[in-house]
């Protein structure tokens, strides 16, 4: 038996999708080395502790809240202080992160800080004894490496979206913090946080991603697959390499080896034609749909369903059928 | 300004891997290699801090056995001034172990700035920058898409999911680049020639001891042949029946 810590990501006051999958991840955990406590860490300004009740619905036996007014932002270094700190005293057996753009910032600095290894990107785990065994892909996704971690505690971030957040309801007793350090003392300050589209969904979280490149001909035909989006109501928009490059969409869009990694239960590529460096980002997508003019493009290779064809027929077509779809749901 | 960049040699990725006979390492025969595209990119952004100050040096660093002198040259040709090799037989997977090599060295070299990539392909982990930092005791900013470096100051932009961040430092400081900052120059024939009589300094790697292990490779399940379903707007039923009753996705 042993407890587990996991750091709950948030964003302003609200906890992000990756967040509760940490918490669940450290559950299995705690349940796969015998039943011990997770102890969820959770950072960030008034009106975060509002929060401890959901982290304890996803499994959490403790909830440990660092509410300060000068967290509005990311702060790495209350992180790394605060999560090291909490690590440190509970004598974990692991601790848990999320493999997102916060989280491949803040993992690697505590597991520094506590003089141990990491690994990131977990695609899953099993405990062996005094081991904790991970599988983590390697070469962009084309080679799955099985890696034993002997390190005491074992640090661990887990790829976004392969665990779902399960309510496992625990008792979630909330202790209040303070913060390792002062905000205002921290060397590094994230000063502003940009939100970009609000409201609209993140691509890491989205259970359908819709990604357009090359075929689409021009910047403003990105409105075809934002119509196709909507449609679904519950899709993110992506862009490959080449797009970004030109300046079409923002390199945040971008997916592929080079930018982000998705893993949704619906892939549709509108007018890609399958570069080795975007399959990398979009290979373990459940099930991937192409629709490209061009029968041989190496796209076809990788959808479990292709259109041959004009992407400028066949999206607003399909973007008809899937609000009717919709309607009648 | 003395800034260091720290780069890796790694395989062209656009091959379908072997695994090696040892099962924990992936068969090189037949593999191109070359720089890191994010060091490449972390190269480029110590030479644009080079062109605005022509008294600044820039110092390669690289972890592994001989071969990552080609990739020390590399650099070198680029605009680079000098190099380390940290010899190795090998660069273990283990962050921790290389970044306490990394650190070992660069503690050292009172630099002002120190890039890393933001993560290298191969072993697909990122963490070596960060760590570095922390070992070091140094401000770090990680994934930066966007730079500007003032009097003993700078500011940075990272992306995150669906937001971006503006970030201040301090110098000396570690940063990690993304994709997005820059575009890696060319050398030129010149550069070429003269990255041939720069200095490139060897020296053994203190590696830590790993604390994690590859314990084996294999490639992942083929995805299954998939299927055109038709061709033109008029394979749009039948995709969207597949959608609903096959896949369940709609």
């Amino acid at each position: 038996m042993a407890n587990v810590f996991a750091f709950v990501e948030t964003r302003g006051t609200d906890v992000r999708k990756v967040g509760l999958e940490a918490v669940t991840a450290a559950r299995m955990l705690a349940e796969k080395s015998g039943g011990g406590e997770v102890h969820a860490l959770i950072l960030g300004p008034p009106g975060i502790s509002a929060k401890a009740a959901q982290v304890g619905q996803y499994g959490a036996d403790a909830v440990v809240v660092v509410e300060h007014a000068g967290l509005v932002n990311y702060s790495p270094e209350v992180a790394t202080e605060t999560a090291a700190d909490r690590i440190k005293s509970g004598g974990y057996r692991a601790a848990v992160f999320s493999t997102s753009a916060q989280g491949r910032d803040l993992a690697p600095r505590v597991a520094a800080r506590l003089g141990v290894s990491v690994v990131t990107d977990v695609l899953s785990f099993e405990i062996e004894g005094d081991t904790i065994v991970v599988r983590h892909p390697m070469n962009i996704g084309k080679v799955i490496a099985t890696i034993a971690i002997a390190a005491k505690p074992a640090v661990i971030a887990m790829r976004p979206n392969v665990i779902a957040p399960a309510q496992n309801a625990k008792a979630g007793r909330v202790e209040n913090a303070q913060p390792s350090i002062d905000p205002a003392t921290a060397r590094v300050k994230v000063i502003e946080t940009r939100q970009g589209g609000g409201g609209k969904l993140d691509l890491a979280e989205a259970p359908v991603v819709i990604a357009g490149g090359r075929g689409l001909k021009a910047a403003e035909n990105f409105k075809l697959v934002e119509d196709l989006a909507s449609a679904f109501g519950n899709a993110a928009v992506g862009a490959t390499r080449a797009v970004t490059d030109d300046g079409w969409r923002p390199h945040s869009d971008q997916i592929g080896q080079t930018g982000r990694l998705v893993s949704p239960e619906l892939y549709i590529a509108v007018g890609i034609s399958g570069a080795v460096q975007h399959l990398a980002g979009m290979r373990t997508s459940k099930t991937i749909v192409a629709v490209n003019k061009d029968k041989d493009a190496p796209i076809f290779k990788v959808a479990d369903y292709g259109i041959v064809g004009d992407v400028f027929e066949v999206i607003p077509a399909l973007t008809a059928a899937v609000r009717e779809a919709k309607k009648h749901h | 300004m003395k800034i260091a960049v720290c780069v890796k040699r790694v395989p062209d990725m656009d091959v379908r891997f072997r695994i090696g006979a040892d099962n924990v390492s992936v068969d090189e025969a037949g593999l191109k290699f070359d720089i890191n595209d994010f060091d490449a990119w972390a190269v480029e952004a110590a030479l644009k801090l080079k062109d605005k100050d022509a008294g600044s040096e820039v110092t390669v660093i690289s972890l592994g056995p001989d071969v990552v002198q080609e990739t020390i040259r590399k650099a070198l040709s680029m605009g680079a001034d000098r190099g380390i090799q940290l010899k190795a037989d090998k660069v273990p997977f283990d962050g921790l172990a290389i970044a306490k090599a990394l650190s070992a060295e660069l503690k050292t070299g009172g630099y002002d700035l120190i890039f890393f990539g933001k993560m290298s392909p191969d072993s697909s982990n990122g963490v070596v920058g960060p760590m570095s930092a922390e070992l070091l005791g140094l401000p770090c900013v990680t994934a930066i898409s966007a730079l500007e470096i003032a009097t003993g100051r700078g500011t940075a932009k990272r992306e995150l999911e669906g937001a971006q961040e503006i970030v201040e430092f301090p110098l000396p400081a570690v940063l990690t680049v993304d994709e997005g900052l820059n575009t890696a120059r060319l050398p030129s024939l010149k550069g070429i020639m003269a990255a041939k009589k720069k200095p490139l300094e060897v020296k053994p790697a203190q590696l830590g001891e790993p604390q994690v292990t590859v314990r084996k490779l294999e490639l992942p399940p083929e995805r299954k042949a998939g299927r055109v379903v038709g061709e033109g707007a008029a394979a749009v039923p039948e995709l969207v029946r597949l959608l609903q009753t096959e896949a369940k996705v709609l």
